[in-house]
């Protein structure tokens, strides 16, 4: 480099930021991180396919190859399928959370956001919240998936809303796993083998595809219990009618459950990464 | 707080740091200080403890005991206020490879809570004086190796801080990328800044170090300017080669008032420390033509850097 490049007297400015900004400067910093993590999701818009097409394929699947095998009474498959594979949408989702920051980790950018003045919550909070806006955009898109292969709402659009917020809520719910996952994890490839051993009987030990009256009785108290389970009878309750307080307030509980364990465990681990 | 940073004095203090993880000592015991507006050079091969004193200093790591200030702030009490003060460059570059480099600077900017449109002018500041301007707004994966240090090191610099941390800044760069990095963290030195730097190559330590400091198995092993831990191996010497080794056997008999050795490694070469300078070399030559002794081929040896890393740890620190 040539000798243009004077970099100017280091005058340290003590009014450059306070000693610590508090609530105030943790909510800037979570939106600049959050803002970070878009951009970067707008500029590898390949991840954001790829959370379609797993589900995508998932739909054709039940709906064409499997659906006619699987008898739901009193209702069309579809529309026992299509809620099913929303929460297994978020769910799957949720590993782009490990990934995202096994890689910023990886990378050695969490070096250098922890020997910035900033907030310590808002490395995580602003991935949550970037991938929260992801989780929403891919659920209404896989909506308006579910419409073109006769998927049908039987309720009003503010039940509808309300369900796509249920399955949001579970998404952050699982995100705080995600987190930990993330953490403690070299590299994203392993974040990616770490979370497919825990979202598999999530996902299929589950009534989001089948009855699980057809399991058997230990796997079924399971399948009827679980947090992906009561979340998809949320959002049928919905979308499609139903006793909605239920399966809403379980749904909600589990999810504020496994926030209440895990963020602290998260953050306790962000504190020691 | 208002504490400010020592006009003079000692800009980073580390006193007696102690790391342990579990049963690994990565620091046992180091202390070592930086004047304001020089540069330390920490050296030491693989695993020595560089990176953890690193991070201490930078409050990425608690010491598990000892104590150290960085621009007169306590790291452990302090680490929001040590945090303001610092900039730090670190083994990978460390920035994110979706945003833009200008999307880069202004992110640390905001971090660091500058306003808006300060961040903005300060990251086109940067950009200008690193000659990133042309690729500002591409995504910094189309960015070369040197290209990423020298955005690593802009993102660094985004508040003026006065003192800097650059753990192996310039690892994996060709040469002209590193002559490049070393040419600005020189401006930077002399402009005030108070730089300390990991390296394992010796000759980035000789070139931007005042002083240097070498560790080996969390412990000092060596302190001092380049030029006294060379000088504790020993001084420059002069290499005579000769035609063949008969000739060298003669004139080491014939040079021995001179303290003239034989090689080990070639028996045709003798070899003479140069105590008085330039003119022990006359002199010798003078002796040798005497004897009619002709000398094939002049060496000068002078201790290098590597020679002192060998000696104190028992490995090459370049290629370690």
């Amino acid at each position: 480099m040539t000798a243009t490049a004077s970099p100017g007297r280091p005058t340290f400015d003590p009014a450059v930021g306070t000693s610590d900004g508090g609530l105030g400067w943790a909510i800037r910093d979570t939106i600049a991180m959050t803002g970070r993590n878009l951009t970067a999701m707008r500029r590898v818009p390949q991840v954001l396919v790829f959370s379609l097409v797993q589900p995508v394929i998932f739909v054709f699947m039940f709906r064409y190859v499997f659906g006619g095998a699987i008898q739901i009474p009193g209702q069309d498959y579809v529309d026992y399928l299509m809620p099913g594979i929303f929460a297994q949408t978020v769910s799957f989702g949720a590993i782009n959370t490990a990934v995202g920051l096994a890689e910023d980790k990886g990378k050695g950018l969490l070096e250098r956001l922890r020997s910035l003045p900033m907030s310590r919550a808002a490395v995580l909070g602003g991935r949550v919240l970037a991938d929260t806006v992801r989780n929403t955009v891919i659920v209404v898109l896989m909506v308006l998936i579910g419409l073109l292969v006769g998927f049908r709402t039987h309720t009003n659009l503010l039940a509808v809303i309300a369900g796509i917020a249920v399955l949001v809520f579970f998404g952050v719910a699982l995100a705080s796993i995600f987190v930990f996952i993330g953490l403690s994890v070299p590299n994203g490839e392993a974040a990616q083998a770490a979370a497919f051993p825990l979202l598999a009987p999530l996902t299929f030990a589950s009534s989001a595809f089948v009855d699980p009256s057809s399991m058997p009785g230990w796997l079924e108290w399971w399948a009827r219990r679980q947090p992906l389970s009561k979340t998809t009878e949320a959002v049928r309750a919905l979308m499609l009618g139903g006793p909605t307080s239920g399966p809403v307030t379980a749904s909600l509980l589990w999810s504020l459950g496994i926030m209440a364990v895990m963020a602290p465990l998260a953050i306790a681990k962000y504190r020691k990464a | 707080m208002s504490s400010h940073p020592p006009a003079t004095g000692s800009a980073i203090i580390a006193d007696s740091l102690v790391k342990h993880y579990g049963d690994v000592h990565a620091l046992q015991g180091v202390s070592f200080e930086v004047p304001t507006g020089t540069v330390l050079g920490l050296l030491g091969p693989n695993g020595a403890g560089k990176t953890t004193a690193v991070r201490i200093l930078t409050t990425i790591l608690k010491p598990t005991s000892g104590r150290a200030e960085v621009a007169g702030v306590d790291v452990v009490a302090h680490p929001h206020e040590v945090r303001r003060r610092i900039g730090l460059a670190g083994q990978y570059a460390a920035v994110d490879e979706n945003l833009t480099g200008h999307e880069n600077l202004t992110l640390v900017g905001r971090l660091n809570h500058l306003a808006k449109a300060v961040a903005a002018g300060r990251s086109a500041e940067l950009l200008e004086q690193f000659h990133l301007t042309d690729a500002a707004h591409r995504p910094v994966r189309t960015y070369s190796g040197g290209m990423r240090r020298r955005l690593d090191l802009a993102a660094a610099l985004v508040t003026h801080p006065p003192v800097l941390l650059l753990d192996e800044p310039t690892t994996g760069l060709d040469p002209a990328s590193r002559q490049d990095l070393w040419d600005v963290i020189s401006s930077l030195v002399s402009d005030g800044t108070t730089v300390l730097l990991t390296t394992q190559y010796l000759e980035e330590a000789d070139r931007l170090a005042d002083r240097i400091v070498v560790i080996d198995h969390g412990l000092v092993v060596a302190e001092g300017t380049a030029a006294e831990l060379k000088s504790t191996l020993g001084e420059t010497t002069v290499a005579l080669s000769f035609r063949q080794s008969d000739l060298a056997v003669r004139a080491a008999d014939a040079l021995a008032d001179f303290g003239a050795s034989r090689s080990t490694t070639d028996d045709s070469v003798v070899s003479i420390p140069l105590r008085g300078g330039a003119s022990t070399v006359r002199d010798v030559l003078n002796l040798l033509h005497g004897h009619e002794l002709e000398v094939g081929r002049i060496d000068l040896h002078e201790p290098t850097l590597d020679d002192v890393f060998i000696s104190l740890t028992g490995t090459n620190g370049a290629r370690a």
